[in-house]
């Protein structure tokens, strides 16, 4: 079951743990995230998810393991650094700067990408080379009729597509999306889907997904994390069939 | 491009404090040109203020420890100045100065040299803590202008003659306010061009949402530690206008009541407002006029006042007159 | 002789301790139970020890003063949370401080109306009058020990009332869970202010018991407030372990580096010259202890559970 992470793996983390208390959110997790594919996270509510994304990009600290990011350890770094290297996320709870427009949203994301925040002078709204790549992302997303919306202002579903907005403008190498589906209509699902089934030939992607119609349509490989242990791992159709994921997961009494 | 209804206002705002010394010495009343040069130095180290706390959301209740620096910057160097003793430093010495343009700029570095250390250690937190640490860091700096007999001690220092400027005569009341409203509109111009820059944006999006931030890579911590430096030495510099307005410079520019004031002059006028700090230092300096000419007991009104803005107006006077504030 | 000298400003570090803990610990319960800041708390303190120094002027007893002043501030608190302090919980912490500002304005001033300018001066009562023999051959005030002596009392109780009594496990619910807690039937309002009432008279208190070592006048109350914030900072906000930690270590700090400071650096330096550089290190030097802390460890020594 364990995984070893192959030549073409982005991401791979290793032997991770964490504990609230006497609560192991994170026990011992291994598993990588390879190029050019979607690697679906599943689990039940409280299978230490989110904890999980939390440790990878950086806002919780693990008690133990690696993280190895584009061949290089980047568990000692903050959040930012991880950002800057190339970590996308999308949060679970969406997390935007609700009184920017979402234009201004993304072009944080851009501005971040081309370097200096210390820049002092000129006004960003009349900087081509901010609004134009972040414009680019929201078309990408279907959001461009709304970008002069303030984030408070957007529908749910409209805020996660902002998320993926953001990470795309980041110029993200991999893409840790949170249940980026939550919320959404099945017309904003089907679209979605299709939108990160493409993405994935740009960086690969971690998903967290409760919408097990689309993680079995999109997902190269599952991994189950169940009571903060990855219980299984494998491609959709092992997943499926696996009589351990079938008892801890689906419920099935076989 | 329109022009919206907050710029209309702004620029109304801006010729009223430019015409008030004009009426004035029309009127024969040449007192109010003070005031008016009053309003636009309490107006600056609130714009400053308003760089840390409107854009930033860094709640400072310790500005009176920048403010005062300024101060005695100014009183300092042109003491020495009168006194032609300089500095002693051991391996140089350097001489006083009463030229403006050199004071204002040894207040800036000193303004900013507090804030970076201040903001370092208080920057760690946040929230409340982030309003006790600054206010009992700014009483610090208050208790040591009292016990450090050197520049006066509790008594204060006078500047005997307002400093110079070049080619100016400061000393007609008009010529120093036409300096102070110079530097107030060029402060003012400054925190535009920040608010829309990429700091700005990075600044404004850590109010809002600190996480967000990070995520994209810009860590809040250094974008904040700059804009409470740079908003550290706007009111340093309106400390060193506002000693050479009274020719005087005292501990209580450091007092607690002074770093409040800066905060309820913004209040007044309207947080993260570009013209809310001058609007609500023009409206704080008129009330303590006309009420303080009425009762000694101005400050109790004041404190209904302010209680029933913050209660019932959260937009201060520019969110009254504008409406709410918007953001491209 | 130099024995019985630091003996006595330790007693003195002390007392300043026990002092800024009644402050510490009032504001504390309130942000922790709360989440409210109040810079009025000063005024609370400004309100006891007026309230103490009139009525022992008009009675002729120190011990009805006293407890005036628990009545006056208590009252105070209670009136100023009905009226203000209320509308303030759900609004940010720059309303808060905003219109606490404005209360400060309006009892520093509505005192000033009332009692006018000059400063009341208050007896130590003659039951404490006198001084005790101290170990070094010296003697010390018998009402700065009684001030310790009642300071050590109110913590014993405070920490009695929050572990023991239905009033303790409702502010202890009410720190971990404000929502918990009004669904546990109990009346979050009359809760709130009965905490502010308590903190209050936990404020007024020191005013009263202060005033009569010191003059009783306008704008005693900041200054403490301030100092009472240092403690809250070193101490954890929230917790009234840290606030007895930190007021201790504050007073004990304050007193003796106003005391050791001038003769360390006398060492060093012509005496004028020390009392100089010494006095103004040591008025800065609670601070300097804030930061030291601050930078060790950013949320105080105790922080409180929920962060």
């Amino acid at each position: 079951m364990v995984e070893s992470s192959g030549p073409d793996a982005v991401l791979s983390i290793r032997d991770l743990c964490k504990s609230f208390g006497a609560l192991k959110a994170t026990d011992h997790v291994s598993l990588d995230l390879r190029d050019g594919e979607i690697h679906a996270l599943i689990g039940p509510n409280g299978a230490g998810k989110s904890t999980l994304i939390h440790q990878i990009a950086g806002t919780l600290r693990p008690d133990a393991g690696e993280i190895d990011f584009l061949g290089q350890p980047v568990g000692h770094l903050g959040v930012a650094e991880r950002a800057r290297l190339g970590l996308g996320r999308s949060f679970q709870v969406s997390s935007l700067a609700p009184e920017f427009s979402a234009l201004r949203n993304v072009m944080l994301a851009v501005q971040s990408r081309q370097g200096s925040s210390f820049r002092f002078f000129r006004p960003v709204m009349r900087d081509a080379s901010l609004v134009d790549p972040a414009m680019a992302a929201l078309e990408r997303v279907g959001l461009k009729d709304r970008a002069r919306i303030p984030a408070a202002e957007l529908s749910h579903g409209e805020r996660r597509q902002l998320e993926i907005a953001i990470a795309l403008a980041l110029g993200s190498r991999a893409f840790l999306l949170d249940e980026p589906m939550a919320g959404m209509g099945p017309e904003g699902s089907r679209q979605l889907t299709g939108f990160l089934d493409r993405l994935r030939g740009e960086a690969p992607i971690l998903l967290i997904e409760h919408d097990m119609d689309a993680v079995f349509a999109l997902a190269d490989r599952v991994s189950v994390l169940v009571y903060g242990r990855v219980i299984a791992s494998g491609s959709v159709d092992e997943i499926r069939n696996d009589a351990e994921v079938r008892r801890a997961y689906l419920g099935d009494p076989a | 491009m329109t022009i919206s209804r907050e710029t209309v206002i702004n620029l109304a705002l801006a010729l009223l404090l430019l015409a008030i010394p004009y009426a004035a010495i029309q009127l024969g009343n040449p007192f109010y040109v003070t005031l008016a040069t009053r309003m636009a130095i309490l107006g600056l180290a609130a714009v400053g203020l308003n760089i840390a706390l409107g854009l930033g959301g860094l709640v400072s209740f310790g500005h009176a420890a920048f403010f005062g620096v300024g101060g005695y910057v100014a009183g300092i160097l042109a003491s020495h100045a009168m006194s032609m003793q300089p500095f002693n430093f051991g391996l140089f010495t350097l001489s006083g100065s009463n030229q403006m343009p050199v004071i204002w700029l040894v207040a800036l570095v000193a303004g900013g040299l507090l804030a970076a250390a201040i903001g370092a250690i208080s920057l760690r937190t946040s929230g409340v803590y982030f309003i006790m640490i600054t206010l009992a860091f700014a009483q610090m700096t208050y208790y040591f202008a009292i016990s450090w007999p050197a520049y006066g001690g509790e008594d204060g220092l006078s500047i005997l003659i307002r400093n110079q400027f070049p080619g100016v005569n400061t000393m007609v009341p008009l010529n120093y306010f036409l300096i102070c409203y110079a530097v107030l509109i060029a402060a003012i111009l400054v925190s535009m061009l920040i608010r829309d820059s990429r700091f700005g944006a990075a600044l404004q999006a850590s109010r809002q949402n600190e996480v967000r931030v990070a995520s994209v890579g810009i860590a809040p911590f250094r974008i904040r530690l700059a804009a409470f430096v740079i908003s550290g030495m706007m009111t340093a510099l309106a400390g060193a206008l506002y000693a050479d307005l009274n020719r005087f410079v005292s501990p209580s520019m450091l007092s607690w009541h002074m770093s409040g004031e800066f905060i309820v002059l913004i209040i007044l006028g309207g947080v993260g407002r570009l013209y809310g700090p001058v609007a609500g230092a023009m409206l704080f300096v008129m009330f303590e006029f006309l009420l303080g000419g009425m009762t000694e007991r101005w400050q109790f009104f004041l404190g209904l006042v302010l209680l029933g803005v913050v209660l019932f107006a959260r937009g201060g006077l520019i969110g009254l007159l504008a409406g709410r504030a918007r953001h491209g | 002789m130099q024995t019985a000298l630091f003996i006595e400003q330790i007693l003195n570090g002390l007392q300043l301790g026990v002092m800024l803990f009644l402050m510490a610990a009032g504001l504390t319960l309130i942000f922790g139970v709360m989440g409210l800041i109040n810079l009025a708390h000063g005024s609370l303190y400004m309100v006891g020890a007026f309230a103490c120094a009139a009525v022992a002027a008009a009675t002729g007893s120190f011990w009805l003063g006293l407890a005036a002043s628990l009545a006056a501030a208590a009252a105070a608190g209670a009136i100023m949370e009905i009226l203000v302090i209320r509308r303030l919980y759900e609004r940010d912490h720059l309303d808060q401080v905003l219109a606490t500002f404005a209360l400060i304005l309006i009892f520093s001033e509505g005192t000033r109306w009332l009692f006018g300018s000059f400063p009341l001066y208050l007896d130590i009562p003659k039951l404490l009058q006198g001084t005790v023999p101290i170990p070094g051959g010296s003697r010390y005030q018998l009402y700065r020990l009684a001030i310790i002596g009642v300071g050590v009392a109110v913590a014993v109780g405070l920490f009695l009332l929050i572990s023991k009594t239905r009033l303790g496990m409702r502010i202890r619910a009410g720190e971990s869970d404000r929502e918990m807690i009004g669904a546990l039937g109990v009346d979050i309002r009359t809760l709130y202010t009965v905490v502010f009432a308590l903190g209050a008279a936990l404020a007024g208190l020191a005013g009263a018991m202060v005033g009569a070592l010191q003059s009783v006048q306008v704008g005693m109350g900041e200054p403490v407030l301030i100092l009472a914030f240092v403690v809250i900072v070193i101490g954890g906000i929230g917790s009234i372990k840290g606030a007895l930690v930190g007021a201790l270590l504050v007073g004990l700090v304050d007193t003796m580096g106003r005391f050791l400071l001038p003769q360390l650096f006398g060492m060093l330096m012509p005496p004028s010259q020390a009392g100089l550089v010494g006095g103004a290190l040591a008025s800065m030097l609670i601070y300097i202890v804030m930061a030291f802390v601050l930078a060790m460890r950013p949320q105080g020594l105790f922080p409180a559970a929920k962060g």
